[in-house]
């Protein structure tokens, strides 16, 4: 796939189609790879990546890139592509400016979860279809199945299906029945107290390091409301150990009917807090009380939180569902 | 040196822990972090902890002192108090090297009381690498992770603890330990310590080297045509800052308690947007001013006013760690090719 | 305990003048009298108050004086509009002093000296300005050239009509910024007057105000022949420590808290251009 991208880069490069390319830079080792932006078929050949590890969103990028001048192609895995749709509904990219070609997605491999294994001191990894091959000073060729290892978000995939293209390369994948919320099913079946313990215990590693809004796709504001001095309650860090879930509740409230579940969030959690499953609840009681949503599926339906129909729940539905809702 | 078999390592810790507050690496939650050392609570298998152990010398929030005000009165309190002795045991070389990186600022004069009283009444224990991961680079700036620093240094070798005091902290924490140990003519620890060099040295990053920083001067890489690529993807988060063991800067806010205000500080980032932000205006206004700030002060800054030191120790967590995968290793690595 | 220079001592405000519609000067004492710590011209002071926070601000006073320091601050964010609105008999936490000062004993020594300021950006020259009055056989002539937007925005109006214009050895220059009605003096902006009168190349100068103002007179002095080695600012960035440590006021290798806040231009010249 990634000669192929390469290949249809330069091509829409060359034909003066676009005139730079949003992508993801290979690193020092495998897996370390940075968004960035290729203006040469020479940066392309040299640097451009697409493998098991190019994991990051590139939507949110678009936000600025599409501002700038000339046409900028993006390459949109089906995560990506829900998140930029949301842009476009949210009027905050420009859609003219960008040329998305959609490639398909099998999943990303977390690198996490391979050194959660006890794999370390890694030389090299090869990739096949199904499994990767690492290979470790400790003179190590370790394969693992890439289904064991992959994110979260891609085990619990919800769609494979790019949702807004130039065009495709590859073909295109469905949307898949997920258990996705199968974790937040669980949540809801403790006692408050017991949902109380788990939120504080791990919410409390947060470092407010800010990564997970600064990753999200839908936390665009111009100035965020905890980076503005005047607001009052601009904290850099929590007066006590469970402060911080005012800084995520509140994010995930803002975000909610906004959110596409592209779990970026708790892929650049350096303290491994698993934010999305704050933002999946809301996704799951929207789909309860509302009816099916899915933020960045389309530009045209109205998000259920700004829209009024006569079946609306009413709130009283707080008192009703009790402490367990 | 001394001997302690592995099997007698809570009786070690347990002795130690009835003296003073023992803090050692265990796993929680899937990740290795510094704890308070309880009954039969299990030392990391992990390299190292997913925070850097400046926590222990500078955490993240302290309070500074306490101001009430009363009318046109002003009360300050000196809410400072001593820190009872503690030990810290499994620090690797890189975070035990960060120690002296923060000293130079913190016991530069005037001398910060706060940092100095932990730093005082702290025994800091290294234990000695033994696997080394792909995103360490401590050898870089001179440090072994075979042969780590601190008040006493461990190393972990064929079912036996090994220990040696460096300084009289290290030796007091002998003492209570003392009827657990036996001399050791340190052989296991030699053969050891030439296995983990021999594994540094095929390491990805084992040929780094930041000493060409040097060789241009500060405006030269300050107006290094590389900055705007290098900072392009940065998300302007704080995640390198925050798990990096020789980040310092640091802000000081009030949390009102309703009957005091409490003047506090916090770590901060210089990654942030408000970070010089004033009443008229900001003067690093774009991400790649911040972002080049971070770096500048690290490889060129810092060296410029310590003595070559770079604020750096390769511990490789903002390696890890950072969400686009940018880091020091990436800038030095462009640098270096411009100034070629 | 050691002494911690993070925790501030007790100041007392005993008197509070009002300046210009925007500027008031603050007179602090140590709560038994005298004053709550020495300084050298130049030096800056953290002035704080629970709930609106804490600033740093240059001693304006010379430390000539024996009796008190004096603070001359602009209304513009959350504590200095606390700290105009407040009466004589407040307490305040000031830490301090802070930053290098002014070479006031070693290169102003035996030298012409010329002052430029332009708005708020006389009070850090207020303090060395009259610390050069106070030893007035240590330094050549004193020239002053200073401006704002109008005359209700001239900084000290009195002091320097009575005071300053009227002691031998110092010309006074005023302008502002447009005509306005009761004002016969010149109008203009400094950058420009500056060159108009040009001075001799001879004089140590010293250049405060808005970074615009700075970088234009600047321009204009070297335009006349002055070397930056001859020019001195004084800067303003952000601060919290003071000390050299938080981080937030490093630019390059120095801190303008501790290795500032007055540089000379040609120091200056050397640094990345972020303040």
């Amino acid at each position: 796939m990634q000669d192929k991208m390469i290949a249809r880069a330069k091509e829409l490069l060359r034909d003066g189609a676009v005139n730079r390319v949003l992508g993801w830079k290979t690193g020092e080792f495998v897996y370390d790879i940075t968004p960035a932006v290729f203006t040469s078929a020479e940066e392309l050949d040299r640097d451009f990546v697409f493998d098991a590890f190019t994991a990051a969103n590139l939507s949110k990028y678009l936000v600025k890139e599409s501002k700038k001048e000339g046409k900028v192609l993006a390459f949109l895995k089906p995560c990506d592509s829900y998140s930029f749709q949301q842009l476009i509904k949210e009027h905050r990219v420009d859609r003219e400016n960008v040329y998305i070609v959609g490639i398909p997605c099998e999943g990303k491999v977390d690198i996490e979860a391979l050194k959660a294994r006890g794999i370390s001191g890694i030389t090299a990894i090869e990739e096949t279809a199904d499994a990767v091959t690492v290979k470790t000073v400790y003179d190590e060729d370790i394969t693992v199945a890439k289904q064991d290892v992959l994110f979260e978000r891609c085990v619990n995939c919800k769609s494979k299906k790019v949702v807004i293209c130039d065009e495709m390369l590859g073909e295109n994948g469905e949307i898949v029945d997920s258990d996705r919320f199968d974790a937040v099913a669980k949540l809801e079946a403790m006692t408050p107290d017991e949902r109380f313990a788990f939120w504080q215990n791990e919410l409390s590693r947060c470092i407010r390091c800010n990564a997970c809004r600064n990753v999200c796709p839908a936390c665009t504001c111009e100035k965020c409301v905890f980076d503005n001095v005047n607001s009052g309650v601009e904290h850099k860090v929590a007066a006590n150990s469970f402060e911080e879930s005012l800084f995520h509740i509140i994010r995930a409230y803002h975000v909610a009917g906004r959110c596409t579940d592209c779990g970026e969030c708790s892929r650049v959690c350096p303290q491994h807090i698993p934010l999305h499953l704050l933002n999946r609840k809301f996704i799951k009681d929207m789909n309860e009380l509302y009816g099916e949503y899915q933020a960045g599926a389309d530009t045209e339906t109205r998000p259920p939180l700004v829209n009024f129909s006569m079946d609306d729940c009413e709130p009283s539905i707080v008192y009703q569902r009790g402490g367990n809702a | 040196m001394y001997q302690l078999s592995l099997d007698n390592l809570q009786n070690f810790f347990r002795q130690i822990a009835a003296h003073e507050k023992l803090y050692i690496p265990t796993d929680k939650d899937n990740v290795a972090v510094y704890a308070e050392y309880a009954e039969g609570m299990q030392l990391t298998q992990k390299l190292n902890t997913n925070r850097s152990a400046k926590d222990f010398f500078f955490p993240q929030t302290e309070n500074l002192y306490d101001l009430r005000m009363n009318g046109k009165n002003l009360e300050i309190e000196d809410t400072r108090e001593a820190c009872e002795d503690f030990v810290v045991f499994g620090v690797r070389a890189c975070d035990v090297r960060s120690f002296a990186i923060l000293d130079k600022v913190f016991l530069a004069d005037p001398v910060d009381s706060y940092y100095k009283n932990r730093r005082e009444h702290g025994t800091v224990v290294s234990l000695a690498c033994t696997r080394p991961e792909e995103t360490c680079f401590c050898q870089s700036f001179g440090i072994d992770a075979a042969a780590p620093e601190g008040d006493a240094a461990c190393w972990i070798a064929d079912g036996s603890l090994y220990i040696k005091a460096n300084t009289e902290k290290g030796e007091t924490l002998l003492s209570y330990v003392a009827d657990l140990l036996t001399e050791s003519d340190g052989s296991a620890v030699a053969a050891q310590q030439e296995k983990t060099r021999q594994l540094l040295a095929k390491l990805p990053l084992a040929n780094t080297d930041f000493e060409g920083m040097k060789k241009t001067d500060l405006m030269a890489h300050f107006k290094s045509p590389k900055w705007a690529g290098l900072s392009e993807a940065c998300l302007g988060c704080g995640t390198c800052t925050f798990v990096c063991p020789t980040c310092q800067c640091y802000d000081i806010r009030e949390f009102d308690t309703g009957s005091c205000v409490k003047k506090f500080r916090c770590w901060d980032s210089c990654m942030y947007s408000d970070f010089t932000l004033m009443a008229h205006g900001n003067s690093r206004n774009s991400q790649l001013e911040r972002f080049r700030q971070r770096f500048m002060h690290k490889l060129v800054y810092f060296p410029d006013n310590n003595d070559g030191v770079f604020g750096c120790v390769g511990c490789g967590r903002c390696l890890a760690k950072c969400p686009i995968s940018m880091n020091i290793v990436k800038v030095e690595k462009a640098l270096e090719v411009q100034d070629a | 305990m050691t002494k911690e220079t993070l925790i501030p001592l007790l100041g007392v405000v005993t008197d509070i003048r009002a300046d210009t519609p925007d500027v008031k000067t603050f007179r602090v004492e140590a709560p038994n009298g005298g004053k709550v710590f020495e300084h050298i011209p130049g030096q800056c002071a953290m002035l704080s108050i629970p709930g609106a926070g804490e600033g740093m601000f240059s001693i304006t006073s010379s430390p000539t004086n024996k009796e008190f320091m004096e603070f001359s601050i602009k209304k513009c964010g959350k504590l200095t509009s606390w700290l105009h609105q407040m009466e004589v008999g407040q307490e305040i936490a000031i830490r301090g002093p802070y930053g290098n000062g002014f070479p006031v004993d070693t290169e102003f020594q035996g030298k012409d000296l010329l002052f430029i300021a332009g708005g708020i950006g006389l009070a850090p020259l207020h303090s060395v300005i009259n610390y050069c009055r106070d030893n007035r056989d240590k330094y050549g002539k004193i020239d002053i050239v200073y401006g704002s937007r109008s005359m209700d925005d001239l900084v000290d109006y009195k002091e320097i009509i009575d005071e300053w214009c009227a002691e031998d050895g110092i010309d006074v220059y005023l302008t502002i910024d447009r005509a306005q009605e009761g004002w016969d003096g010149h109008v203009g902006f400094v950058p420009n007057y500056v060159k108009e009168l040009g001075f001799d190349t001879n004089k140590t100068a010293v250049i405060c105000g808005p970074p615009i103002m700075i970088k234009f007179t600047l321009a204009g002095l070297v335009e006349l022949g002055f070397d930056k080695t001859q020019v001195y600012t004084t800067m303003e960035l952000r601060m919290k420590c003071g000390v050299g440590k938080c981080g937030r006021c490093n630019i390059g290798d120095k801190y303008v808290c501790k290795d500032g806040p007055v540089f000379r231009c040609d120091q200056l010249a050397e640094m990345p251009d972020e303040y």
